[in-house]
């Protein structure tokens, strides 16, 4: 049993005058310790609500979540409120892509990490002082008996993330779920908040959940890749498969798009036609159909299920064959 | 006719940073652009990379006159656009364009794709007459790319990707010689980016456009440009064919921050060694003496890097770099050393509780 397994969750919204909206829709996977999975996909995919949803963060009403999420063998969604509040001190933690607005604006870092400690690890002030010094270390923020005392606004972003990821830390979380904790940052800085997470999943064992639209991020980090494409997984293999050879044609779309630094000159960029906006409800038909060169008439007839072939999860009627072109010229 | 369609001389951009109750002390200035020299030639894609609030928006806006230059100035096509003025600065506006990061905050919402294109006709005494206007506006939309049903919709009916295309036409329909793109595609889907990206080197061939393609993804950059400048807190650090600053970067921050850039390919991603640089970006209200990479540059060496502020200076035909021991790094002579981070106050030169006046940069004051 995994530490973390999610299992056909699916997220419906319910607005007002509208038809319920499926965010999420059957998602499955697992997270051992030392683990990190990958969530992958563009915006609007359902990424940050399935993150929300495992943390038990989604608005209570207007969202209606099924499926399990079992944690150690807890279903966490059977949990109640309190009992959740308490979960997320202790046990699961969480990294979002905006730290100012995760962090109190008017309490200084060094309390809001010493509040942790006190709350869940049951230390007392003065030890949690000097925890709170060690974890601000340990994430590369300088002077940190300084910073203990500032406020948020006096971080800069890189450093707010840094202490975003250190109170997440305090209480030694065996589950991490950073929703595109590297996003809103330079490159520069990215590149040492992504060492620092590595270093966290080796040292520490803990099991990370990463979601990101970057595929060169996830390339680098992730043991285990999952694309989302409107709310479903539809392509889940270890990284190195996954890059190597795309077989869902979503996938192999990004891949073929996204322009490499290490590419060739001249090498042109195949764009996936249309967007987001064209997709068709996966209720009997795939999403993807409108823009998918590989489409089928079987496509707009059948929703594909998701089956294991090719050393993967997969989730397609038509999947790319390597080595093959991609299948049309895409007019621009 | 010279092959160089811009050159800009010694651009210098300052902020005043104001102070007191009625805002009326200068207390400082933020050195947003310090003293850049660039040329672009006719016909090429010049790509202005660099991380966030190191200056590109602000120096290409001050081409345009749209910031006045502190000083400097820049010459197009031979006349130098920082002097002109009236009707002669109307005339001249109309052969630069601009296509910005979110086009739904630069597209009028009230208005129809029709008048927003005829608008741009209008100003320039373009609209000549009904019928070839229409037929003009149709031209345009199949050349972006739209159907000509677009005319009468309204930017938000259209996804981010279709709105950059009308942002493209807008400018494309006074004929422009040189097109300024500021983030053109980082506000897009990573699937639509490869569209607009295509789109505007199809345009460019068809129509012989000069770019300036500001961005901070060094890939896009790469892919798109045929010389790329590297800016770092307000200066050009670097300047190479796209080809050249990739094979052989010689700045040392411009290594560092090729080597940060993840690659979509688990392989590749393994086997690199990365330059992780210590410590944040120096505020461009208080930049470091002397080098100003000085404070992060893994290569420093002792007093002169302090400084002395290295020039832009050309080490290899058409590759120019700003570091005093390029050579010496480059032939392994100066091995890098461990850099201890070093603060970096927000609010240096700024009380915190006073913000600071502006927005962090020009990105974050058009898209808020
Ligand atoms: N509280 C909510 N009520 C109604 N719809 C919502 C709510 N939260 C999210 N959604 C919708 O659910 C879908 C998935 O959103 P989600 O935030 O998970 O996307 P994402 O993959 O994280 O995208 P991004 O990359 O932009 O962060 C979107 O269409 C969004 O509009
Ligand atoms: N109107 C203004 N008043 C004061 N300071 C400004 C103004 N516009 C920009 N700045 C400052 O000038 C510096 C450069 O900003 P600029 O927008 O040019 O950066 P950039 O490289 O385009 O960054 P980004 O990648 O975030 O768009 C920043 O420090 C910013 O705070
Ligand atoms: S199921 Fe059909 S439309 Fe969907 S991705 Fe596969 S081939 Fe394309
Ligand atoms: S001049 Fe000195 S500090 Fe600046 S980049 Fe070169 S070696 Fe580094
Ligand atoms: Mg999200
Ligand atoms: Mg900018």
């Amino acid at each position: 049993m995994a530490l973390l397994e999610v299992r056909d969750l699916t997220v419906v919204f319910q607005r007002k005058g509208e038809e319920p909206f499926r965010a999420v829709d059957g998602v499955s996977f697992d997270v051992e310790p030392g683990q990190t999975v990958g969530l992958v996909g563009e915006s609007g995919c359902g990424k940050s609500v399935t993150s929300l949803a495992i943390m038990g963060l989604l608005p209570k009403r207007g969202a209606k979540i099924t499926g399990t999420v079992s944690y150690d063998g807890t279903d966490l969604l059977k949990l109640s409120d309190r009992e959740m509040r308490d979960r997320r001190g202790r046990d699961l933690g969480m990294v979002f892509q905006d730290p100012l607005s995760s962090l109190n604006p008017v309490v200084p870092i060094g309390l809001q990490v010493t509040e942790v400690l006190e709350r869940h690890r049951g230390m007392p002030r003065k030890e949690a002082m000097i925890e709170a010094k060690d974890l601000l270390d340990k994430v590369g923020i300088p002077d940190p008996n300084r910073r203990l005392k500032e406020y948020p606004h006096q971080l800069s972003g890189g450093m707010r993330q840094r202490a975003l990821i250190a109170i997440a830390l305090a209480c030694r979380p065996k589950l991490l779920i950073a929703d595109e904790p590297t996003t809103a940052l330079d490159v520069t800085i990215q590149a040492q908040i992504l060492s620092l997470m590595k270093e966290l999943v080796q040292d520490l064992g803990t099991a990370l959940v990463m979601i990101t639209h970057d595929l060169g991020v996830v390339a680098g980090l992730c043991d285990e890749v999952n694309v989302l494409y409107g709310g479903k997984v539809v392509e889940k293999a270890m990284r190195h498969k996954l890059f190597a050879e795309p077989r869902h044609p979503y996938t192999h779309g990004l891949l073929a798009s996204i322009p490499r630094l290490d590419a060739a000159p001249g090498e042109k960029l195949t764009p996936i036609r249309g967007s987001v906006a064209d997709n068709i409800p996966w209720t009997s038909a795939c999403a993807f159909a409108p823009r998918c060169p590989n489409a089928l008439d079987v496509c707009r007839a059948e929703t594909p299920a998701e089956v294991e072939k090719l050393g993967r999860l997969l989730r397609c009627h038509n999947p790319v064959v390597p080595g093959t072109p991609a299948a049309e010229e895409v007019p621009v | 006719m010279s092959e160089t369609l811009v050159s800009v001389q010694d651009m210098k951009v300052h902020f005043p940073i104001k102070r007191g109750v009625f805002m009326d002390r200068t207390v400082g200035y933020v050195y947003a652009v310090d003293g850049v020299d660039l040329e672009i030639k006719r016909g090429e894609t010049y790509g202005l990379v660099g991380e966030s609030g190191c200056g590109k928006s602000t120096l290409g806006r001050a081409m345009l006159r749209l910031n006045e230059p502190t000083a400097g100035k820049m010459v197009f096509d031979g006349q130098d656009f920082s002097a002109l003025k009236g009707e002669e600065l109307r005339k001249m506006r109309r052969r630069i364009q601009m296509v910005f990061q979110d086009p739904l905050s630069s597209l009028d919402p009230r208005q129809s794709v029709e008048s927003i294109l005829i608008e741009g006709l209008r100003a320039h005494d373009l609209d000549e007459g009904k019928e070839s206007t229409s037929k003009r506006l149709r031209e345009l939309l199949s050349a972006v790319g739209l159907p000509s049903t677009a005319l009468r919709k309204y930017p938000h009916e259209f996804s981010g990707g279709q709105r950059q295309r009308i942002g493209i036409a807008r400018a494309l329909a006074l004929n422009p010689d040189l097109i300024v793109a500021d983030e053109p595609v980082s506000a897009l889907d990573v699937s639509v980016q490869a569209q607009v990206v295509n789109l505007l080197e199809e345009l460019q061939d068809q129509f012989g456009l000069t770019y300036l393609v500001i961005a901070h993804d060094l890939a896009v950059v790469k892919h798109i440009s045929d010389r790329v400048g590297v800016m770092y807190l307000g200066g050009l650090v670097e300047e190479a064919t796209a080809e050249d600053l990739y094979a052989e970067p010689l700045h040392p921050y411009t290594r560092a921050l090729l080597s940060a850039i993840p690659v979509p390919d688990p392989v590749v991603e393994d086997r690199r060694e990365r330059i992780l640089l210590a410590g944040d970006l120096p505020s461009p209200a208080n930049p470091p003496s002397g080098c100003r990479f000085h404070t992060r540059c893994p290569w420093r060496q002792a007093s002169r890097c302090d400084t002395e502020r290295p020039a832009l200076r050309e080490l290899k035909p058409g590759h120019k770099v700003a570091c005093h021991y390029a050579e010496q790094i480059q032939s392994g002579e100066i091995q890098p050393h461990e850099v201890k981070p070093i603060l970096v106050e927000e609010g240096d030169t700024l009380s915190p509780d006073i913000p600071l006046v502006g927005p962090a940069s020009v990105t974050e004051a058009l898209n808020p």
